[in-house]
């Protein structure tokens, strides 16, 4: 028996859980070299933006233990060239297309909502809000949970209605749950979490910043207790909103935790740049350790991390009360 | 921009050989799939670490070599750096690896015969000798030109004895050939060979200096980039450099597919490391217009 690996996000059936995590797949034409995108539960575009962007100067990477920190600063060809070229092709490929959208102020969000509202072939939105807010003395969104509600409850006002909205939040804030529920009360369908928190290396040979911008934001393994442990409060919280959960996952074990800590949706990013087929291996291994654990559904599975201590080995009868 | 030259692949190869080779590792690794897909100028990416590895960012290394025996090898050679090298230095003969290749744009040879100056600085001189075999398979006269800091990293210097018309090397501390550096001696290699096309891989200051002689003879130069990459096949972004596009555009291209192979007068090469102030979407320059019209990065 294969274990039904099917998921919503919000109202949106995914044939599986395991998608793309912004800015990890660049136009997606690169990893339909290696395989089938429409394997995938969906493809996150790297974020777009208004006009073209060239983003930052090099060095633009740095390992560190387990992590990698970035400042690429959202290079990208515009929202224009994007729905041009690069959404018809992952449409053209049969791949669902989450796009992820950035912006400066709340009107460059929802002027991007209204040009993505006509175009085919968008499964879902995903709001970066981890982008300075111009408006606001570049206070990022992310921080400031009434900034986050108003961009969301404007894209959420300019998208049609059957897209979902995912507000993406970032997890360096006092209390993520209050971000998250003013997002899901500016009407988020679905949140996401979490983008890179803020980190930064020195060379000590050069003596200087690792990267031009001097910060970047860090992912990989490195950051997935941190992501866990956001997923966890957030879906304690809000134990009825999905929740797409990434950071550092590389494996199958990887994604069940973030399962299990609440996520219904599991985003793969630094692990793509080491294996390019990094997203169909997690989803076999995921869908193995599902099988090994007698679990008929994926859905099964979403957040029962947080059943109570003691509550004993799971039943076959808990699971029917348990799913989503 | 073209689609994919040799659609990439990912293998795990067996170590074969392992050597080295003056200040440098070479490693011959059994890897179907990519030796017969590869064309002068590609690269791999390898994974280092081992499976439980705390370096998530792959390491791209230009090929020396790609022999048909053992279902297809390839020979990397690089020099330790950091961590990731220190560990590939360290791997024994029927020791794994994760390869991803071949990788990147590879070098555009001329149709007819012609004579071409082969230039490489350090361990960069590792890839021309394919690309040397290529060209002399179609008939050109093949020159080279070596250089490094010291005698002890100039790489090929014996192959290419063998294989070209005439061989020039410099090293900067005068231990090895003539006292300076390749672009010192390129001039007049140039002008001896009547040469038509310059072909060039090393340091980016190198190449530089490489493009700035091609361009006062007035003759096509073929440069090979190294830049720092996590990924190898286009998606991180992180590998940057602005490019003059056949529009005459400065775009932030990725050198690992959208090169490492540009021509050198393309390159501005003085901005590396920089977001030129005209390049398409530069902070504050022509992405103003919300890029109605504009043409895509990449």
């Amino acid at each position: 028996m294969s274990v039904d690996m099917r998921t919503y996000l919000a109202h949106v059936e995914l044939a599986n859980p395991i998608t793309t995590a912004a800015g990890c797949a660049a136009s997606g034409a690169e990893l339909s070299q290696f395989f089938d995108l429409a394997r995938l539960g969906a493809v996150v575009t790297r974020s777009i933006t208004m006009a073209p962007r060239a983003g930052r100067p090099t060095p633009r990477m740095a390992e560190t233990p387990s992590g990698l920190l970035n400042g690429v600063g959202l290079q990208g060809p515009g929202v224009e060239a994007f729905l041009e070229r690069e959404l018809p092709r992952l449409v053209d490929r049969g791949a669902r297309a989450v796009v992820s959208i950035a912006g400066g102020s709340v009107a460059e969000y929802t002027a991007l909502a209204r040009r993505l509202s006509d175009a085919p072939g968008v499964a879902a939105v995903e709001i970066n809000l981890s982008c300075p807010n111009v408006e606001d003395m570049g206070r990022v969104f992310a921080r400031d949970p009434a900034a986050s509600a108003e961009v969301v409850s404007s894209v959420r006002a300019t998208m049609r209605y059957d897209v979902p909205v995912v507000a993406k939040l970032a997890p360096d804030v006092a209390d993520i749950v209050a971000i998250a529920r003013s997002c899901v009360d500016g009407g988020a369908d679905a949140l996401a979490m979490i983008n890179t928190p803020l980190g930064m290396s020195i060379d000590v040979d050069t003596m200087r910043p690792a990267l031009a911008a001097g910060t970047g934001g860090l992912s990989g393994p490195a950051i997935r207790p941190l992501a866990v442990r956001c997923l966890w409060q957030v879906h304690a919280a809000l134990p009825g909103v999905p929740i797409v959960g990434m950071g550092g996952v590389a494996s199958g074990r990887d994604a069940l935790e973030m399962i299990l800590a609440g996520a219904c949706v599991v985003a793969v990013g630094t692990a793509l740049f080491h294996d390019p087929y990094a997203c169909l291996r997690i989803l076999r291994e995921l869908e193995e350790l599902l099988k090994e654990r007698g679990f008929e559904r994926l859905a099964d599975a979403v957040g029962l991390a947080h059943r109570p201590p003691g509550a004993g080995p799971r039943h076959r009868t808990d699971l029917e009360e348990t799913s989503l | 921009m073209k689609e994919t030259a040799g659609t990439p692949v990912q293998v795990t190869g067996t170590v074969l050989t392992t050597r080295r080779v003056d200040a440098y590792h070479a490693l011959t690794v059994v890897a179907p799939g990519i030796a017969e897909r590869f064309r002068p100028g590609h690269f791999v990416s390898v994974a280092v670490g081992g499976p439980h590895t705390s370096m998530p960012a792959r390491r791209a290394f230009s090929v020396h070599d790609v022999k048909p025996d053992y279902g297809g090898t390839v020979e990397l050679v690089f020099a330790v750096r950091g961590r990731g090298t220190a560990w590939l230095a360290e791997r024994k003969a029927r020791d794994t690896l994760d390869l991803v290749g071949p990788l990147g744009r590879p070098f555009p040879v001329p149709r007819d015969p012609c004579t071409c100056v082969l230039v490489g600085g350090e361990y960069g001189s590792a890839s021309l000798f394919a690309l040397a075999d290529t060209l002399q398979q179609r008939g050109c006269r093949v020159d080279f030109v070596l250089g490094a800091a010291s005698a002890d990293r100039v790489f090929g210097a014996l192959r290419a004895r063998r294989m070209g018309e005439t061989i020039t090397l410099t090293t900067e501390d005068g231990s090895l050939g003539l006292r300076g550096r390749v672009t010192d001696a390129l001039p007049s290699v140039i002008a001896d060979a009547r040469a038509d096309v310059v072909y060039a891989c090393g340091p980016m200051s190198m190449l530089r200096g490489v493009t700035a002689v091609a361009v006062e003879f007035d003759i096509p130069v073929q440069v090979s980039v190294e830049e720092a990459m996590a990924c190898g096949y286009g998606v991180c972004m992180t590998c940057v450099l602005p490019v003059i596009g056949d529009d005459g555009v400065t775009r932030m291209a990725r050198s690992c597919v959208d090169g490492p192979v540009f021509r050198g007068e393309r390159v501005r090469f003085e901005d590396v490391g920089t977001i030129p102030f005209d390049a398409l979407g530069a902070p504050g320059g022509r992405a103003q217009e919300g890029g109605a019209h504009s043409r895509n990065v990449s």
